[in-house]
């Protein structure tokens, strides 16, 4: 296995995802299957390539990407959400979401 | 009227002139087939008729005024479950936004919405769009139209589902490694995905964001072709959105294609390639080699490592992106003691299997010690991939491929394993991380009736050109059967 139990329990702790036990043996079996099948990546050469995070339009507009234009005026804008998303929060006391004690004292 | 009537934009846009029918009568057609169709296809999670009705009265009142139609005056429209509608429910197929009701409309909603359509309701997708079948909704599969024992594609299987059933005119569907395409191969309808930045996202709920597209689906090449023009362009609410200028993209399809130089790629054509596919895609290039294309063979190197390349950098995306639902401000909370462990009761309860596998693999790809060797690794693979199709558009206009190996599949057959149902999605997810345009276009059937859907990649920004590849074959389809 190219991924131990304890690895699986650590990756669950890290994604906020309390597994059950059954679960953790699902994920550890489909995640050993995917990562033996992407080592194949391993057969490439890659010395010479930078990453590539995203594809924006430079690839279409150099010139267009140096200047930003993307960039608008930094203008403040009304943005008058926050009474129907307190709405629809599972527990709201507004102007706040509540949420179980974090600090002890 | 009855089913078989197939409704078109052009078509809408007449009958209302010549107040044959009303926007609301016509939206009323639609909300009837969709009562006799829906309960088996599951093609439609949330209807609207509120807002469908006031929107049809809209259109109404501009007609007995005698105004100036905009572009897609009362027709019918679906949207995809992923992507926000001001006060409709959108629930991303999943537990976790059952009750979710959006304060505002995402900016492709807000156009279609301008330009007159008619807002039926939301489609069943795949749990937060990640899926190859619709299989992973919480609220069930959708059925494939014409052939209910199998899945109508995914993530976008109810958009492509509801167009191809006559349940809408068109609809809104997201591609982030062939949630369109493929779906849109399956039930036999054409289906695009965009450029990257064509569309703006401003209200589509991340999946992976460099990866993500809006993009329809309709029962003709040129209907796609009307939609795309109404919500391309540049949106100051979505920094991703590219500054280019849009075209008339229903003038660019009815170009004529002689001359274009079509690159087929032996890449596509390898093991795993169902004989029936193949058989139906050759037909469609020979199609178009007799209407004036040159067919150039292609070499495309990098095209059998895009899965894995693809299945690391979409997880770590949404690893990332799914971060946010932690029970704090929307959706739903599972109480725990601790904010932790409300955090880890919410997350585990709220998300469907396959959300919780690619979560697992994408934070384990960035996680202390495997960055290097997985995200890092797959982002200079995506560079190579990337080439590959820089090189070819050198050589030809645009790229012709299978859109999906196989035909539409059984409910069922590949739930077994993630990996299998990946490996759906090979033929696609190379131009989704190259972040070109693509459509699935219909170019046959198999023997026992289902629809094979040919895909045609073109360079950045040529929606056009694809669409005029698309419109080429559809016509010669028509005019050949």
């Amino acid at each position: 296995m190219k991924i131990s139990r304890e690895e699986v329990l650590r990756v669950a702790s890290l994604a906020h995802l309390g597994l059950s036990p059954e679960e953790v043996e699902t994920y550890r079996n489909q995640l050993d299957r995917i990562l033996s099948y992407i080592d194949k990546l391993n057969e490439l050469d890659i010395s010479n390539v930078e990453p590539m995070a995203q594809v924006t339009y430079s690839a279409a507009a150099p010139d267009a990407a140096r200047k930003h234009p993307e960039l608008r005026e930094d203008v403040l804008l009304p943005c008058n959400v926050a009474e129907p998303l307190l709405a629809s929060a599972p527990d709201a006391a507004k102007p706040f979401f509540r949420v179980p004690k974090v600090i002890d004292r | 009227m009855s089913e078989s009537v197939s409704w078109t934009i052009p078509a809408v846009q007449s009958a209302l002139k010549a107040k044959k029918i009303s926007a609301r009568e016509l939206a009323a057609e639609f909300y009837g087939r969709i009562d006799r169709r829906n309960p088996e296809l599951n093609a439609y999670l949330t209807l609207s008729p509120e807002r469908a009705y006031a929107q049809a009265d809209r259109v109404d009142a501009a007609v007995a005024r005698g105004d100036e139609l905009p572009p897609l005056a009362g027709v019918p429209i679906a949207i995809k479950d992923v992507i926000s509608t001001l006060g409709i429910r959108t629930t991303c197929a999943s537990k976790m936004l059952e009750t979710y009701i959006p304060p505002y409309d995402a900016t492709a909603v807000e156009k279609l919405d301008a330009a007159g359509a008619i807002f039926l309701g939301k489609t069943n997708c795949d749990e937060f769009a990640m899926g190859g079948s619709n299989e992973n909704s919480a609220y069930g599969p959708v059925r494939n139209p014409l052939a209910p024992d199998r899945v109508p594609g995914g993530s976008s299987g109810g958009s492509a589902a509801t167009v191809a059933a006559g349940l809408a005119v068109a609809a809104l569907g997201t591609d982030t490694g062939g949630s369109i395409r493929q779906p849109a191969s399956f039930c036999g309808v054409p289906g695009l995905m965009p450029t990257y930045g064509r569309v703006s996202r401003y209200g589509l709920v991340a999946f992976a964001s460099s990866l993500d597209k809006i993009g329809p689906f309709a029962t003709t090449v040129a209907d796609a072709a009307a939609v795309l023009s109404i919500i391309a362009g540049h949106d100051a609410n979505d920094s991703t959105s590219a500054p280019v200028s849009v075209a008339d993209y229903v003038a660019e399809a009815s170009k004529p294609v002689q001359g274009l130089r079509i690159g087929v790629p032996e890449d596509y054509f390898g093991e795993g390639l169902d004989p029936e596919v193949r058989e139906s895609v050759e037909s469609g290039i020979v199609q178009l080699e007799r209407l004036g294309c040159k067919r150039v063979p292609l070499r495309m190197p990098h095209t059998d490592y895009a899965i894995a390349t693809y299945y690391i950098l979409a997880t770590a995306e949404a690893s990332s992106n799914l971060a946010r639902y932690d029970g704090v401000r929307y959706g739903l909370r599972v109480p725990g003691a601790t904010l932790t462990e409300m955090y880890r009761q919410t997350r585990v309860r709220g998300f469907g299997p396959e959300v919780k596998c690619r979560i697992m693999l994408g934070t384990y790809a960035l996680s202390a010690g495997y960055y290097d060797a997985y995200y890092l690794r797959a982002q200079r693979v995506r560079g190579l991939i990337a080439r590959d199709f820089a090189d070819a558009f050198q050589e030809v206009d645009a790229i012709i491929t299978p859109t999906a190996p196989t035909p539409a599949f059984r409910l069922g057959e590949k739930t077994s394993d993630p990996l299998t149902m990946y490996l759906a999605d090979i033929y696609t997810v190379t131009g989704s991380l190259a972040g070109v345009p693509g459509i699935s276009v219909p170019c046959g059937t198999t023997k026992a009736g289902l629809p094979v859907g040919m895909q045609i990649f073109g360079p950045h920004f040529r929606e056009g050109l694809v669409l005029q590849i698309a419109q080429a074959s559809e016509q010669a389809r028509s005019s050949a059967s």
